[in-house]
């Protein structure tokens, strides 16, 4: 079989069709238009459902803690009435070490359920480990791709740990160098082995993460006698914070907000060899965030069933030096060593909570291992030997992406960059005029996108008609 | 030192050569081939360091590469403490201020 990524890509519908275990084109309704809450429910799994498959392998059910201290601090540094109270989820104690294994844990299921002798996951982060460990649990064989090396041979250490927790799974790991070819890769190792596609985008892994918004909602309430005022989210592909708002409206929060977070990775290119070891985290930033936010089907599955647009009712940014920083006042004042995924949006609460009322509630959705790799002070020294330059002072400032990290000096420092929503949506109708060259939009595609980015048709058809003019 | 069948080895091989990557990429990444890495255990009798050999990774499947290395080494560590993180310090935050005053620099 021909090989070339020419004829790998022109084979991907049908690779696709025979190792996701779905028919997509059931849910096409005309045009961009398909129907994603019956994508979402044909899953045939009620939430209880899915707890239960969860339990089976020891997934869910982690702890909600209040960070007492943390919180204390905040107080200290808030106005008078100030400071609101944040509680995190930790979600490192999954098998894995953390919420990837809610994610991992039903695609797992349906390929065992389905059949397959294996399961394949391309991904630099945890969901290979805990797609690892999930099949290590039902008996079935993995392949982790990963992004990993430069074109020196140098591999990011986070990603590197990543390759040891695999291998330690029983999994193949292959690692790649940098650029999008690993999703070439990937089709052709499906191909190759039959083995079923665990995507992070299939309803599956979404469906997965519901359990963590229900959760999260029902210890909060147990805990405080309310839902959450603020859930916030680390935002990267969009699954996280996609399904733990949805698991949040099944528990009947309908009021809470979801914020989502990215570490500011703007101006580093995604698919630049040279860029690839300037930055120091490989998930939860802008090279994933935005993107995915705003074009969502630029995944591995033919239709992305984690679509942010639809729940994130805001978007920040926070910068590398506050993330490391907010990483070392969670070990020294709440005795939790964690990983840095979770701590973005941990920076994002402690600055918002210092903006709200102290009775209200936030909390921070997830926890992550740490380890030899994960560390800051293996990420820092990793940077400094890639010539990033690392100084105390202001975060956001001083800040700059590839060149700079800047650890806060003072709580005070702590802050976020506000991502208008606005800005996102206008983007997601930019994208289909641009990407798919479209002008005019049907009746059912102007409702597809007025549900996909939360605005009536009647403002989606001004937003068309102000883009479409202004890319004359 | 002689490298023998079964012994655990990593091969690497470039899977698309760089007038055969996609063509939107950035200009260094254009440049460079798209190579893999893959660890299992040597299948030939025996080898030596640059030679095209097969391996069985742990799944069981087969992978010809050109060899790398022997029982690879995990390269990642904790690395060195940082000072700019060092220095902070639990007593010295909650000394400072009260409530609502703002930080001295």
């Amino acid at each position: 079989m021909d090989k070339s990524y020419k004829a790998v890509m022109e084979r991907q519908i049908e690779i696709i069709k025979k190792s996701v275990g779905l028919d997509y084109t059931k849910y096409e309704i005309e045009g961009i238009a398909f129907d994603y809450e019956k994508m979402m429910n044909e899953l045939g799994f009620s939430i209880e459902e899915i707890k239960r498959i969860q339990k089976e392998t020891g997934v869910g059910d982690t702890p909600l803690v209040e960070l007492k201290n943390i919180n204390k601090l905040i107080k200290k540094f808030s106005d008078k009435g100030k400071g609101a109270r944040i509680f995190v989820k930790d979600e490192q104690t999954n098998p894995s070490g953390s919420f990837k294994d809610r994610r991992a844990s039903i695609s797992v299921y349906m390929a065992k359920k389905l059949g397959y002798e294996g399961v394949i996951a391309a991904t630099s982060g945890n969901y290979g480990a805990a797609v690892a460990s999930q099949a290590a649990k039902r008996g079935l064989k993995s392949i982790i791709i990963q992004e990993c090396f430069d074109s020196r041979g140098v591999g990011q250490p986070e990603i590197l740990e990543k390759e040891r927790a695999c291998a330690g799974y029983g999994s193949e790991v292959i690692q790649v160098s940098v650029g999008p070819e690993l999703f070439y890769y990937t089709l052709l190792l499906l191909e190759e082995t039959g083995f079923f596609n665990a995507s992070l985008y299939s309803p599956f892994g979404i469906a997965g993460i519901e359990t963590l918004g229900l959760e999260i909602a029902n210890q909060t309430k147990e805990l405080t006698g309310k839902f959450p005022n603020v859930v916030v989210s680390t935002h990267a592909g969009g699954g996280l914070t996609t399904g733990t708002a949805r698991g949040l409206k099944k528990a009947g929060a309908y009021s809470t907000k979801v914020i989502g977070a990215s570490v500011d990775l703007r101006g580093l290119h995604m698919a630049s060899d040279k860029d690839f070891n300037r930055k120091s985290f490989t998930t939860g930033h802008t090279g994933f965030g935005i993107p995915f936010a705003v074009f969502p089907d630029r995944s591995d599955v033919p239709r992305n069933a984690a679509r942010v647009l639809r729940y994130m009712d805001r978007y920040v940014l926070v910068t590398q030096g506050e993330v490391f920083y907010m990483t070392e006042l969670l070990a020294k004042l709440e005795g939790l060593q964690r990983g840095p995924a979770g701590n973005t949006s941990l920076v994002a609460a402690f600055a918002l909570a210092r903006e709200m009322k102290e009775d209200e509630i936030i909390v921070v959705n997830e926890t992550e291992y740490t380890g030899a790799g994960k560390l800051p002070s293996a990420q820092l020294t990793f940077a400094k030997e890639n010539g990033i330059q690392v100084i105390s002072g202001d975060p956001i400032k001083d800040d700059k992406p590839g060149e700079r990290i800047v650890i806060p000096e003072d709580p005070s420092q702590i802050g976020y960059i506000e991502i208008p929503m606005s800005q996102l949506k206008e983007s997601y109708i930019n994208q289909l005029i641009k990407r798919l060259g479209k002008s005019d939009f049907t009746q059912k595609e102007i409702e597809f996108i007025s549900e996909e980015i939360r605005e009536d048709e009647d403002s989606v058809k001004n937003l068309i008609k102000k883009l479409r003019e202004e890319s004359l | 030192m002689e490298i023998k069948k079964g012994d655990w080895v990593q091969i690497h091989y470039i899977a698309l050569n760089h007038e055969e990557r996609v063509s939107h990429l950035p200009e260094d990444t254009k440049k460079v081939p798209f190579e893999v890495r893959i660890k299992g255990f040597l299948e030939d009798e025996k080898a030596e360091i640059g030679d095209i050999v097969t391996i069985k990774t742990p799944i069981g499947r087969l992978v010809k590469g050109k060899l790398e290395k022997v029982n690879p080494k995990y390269e990642h560590n904790f690395g060195e403490p940082i000072p700019e993180l060092l220095k902070i310090n639990k007593d010295k935050l909650f000394l400072s201020r009260d409530r609502g005053e703002k930080p001295q620099s």
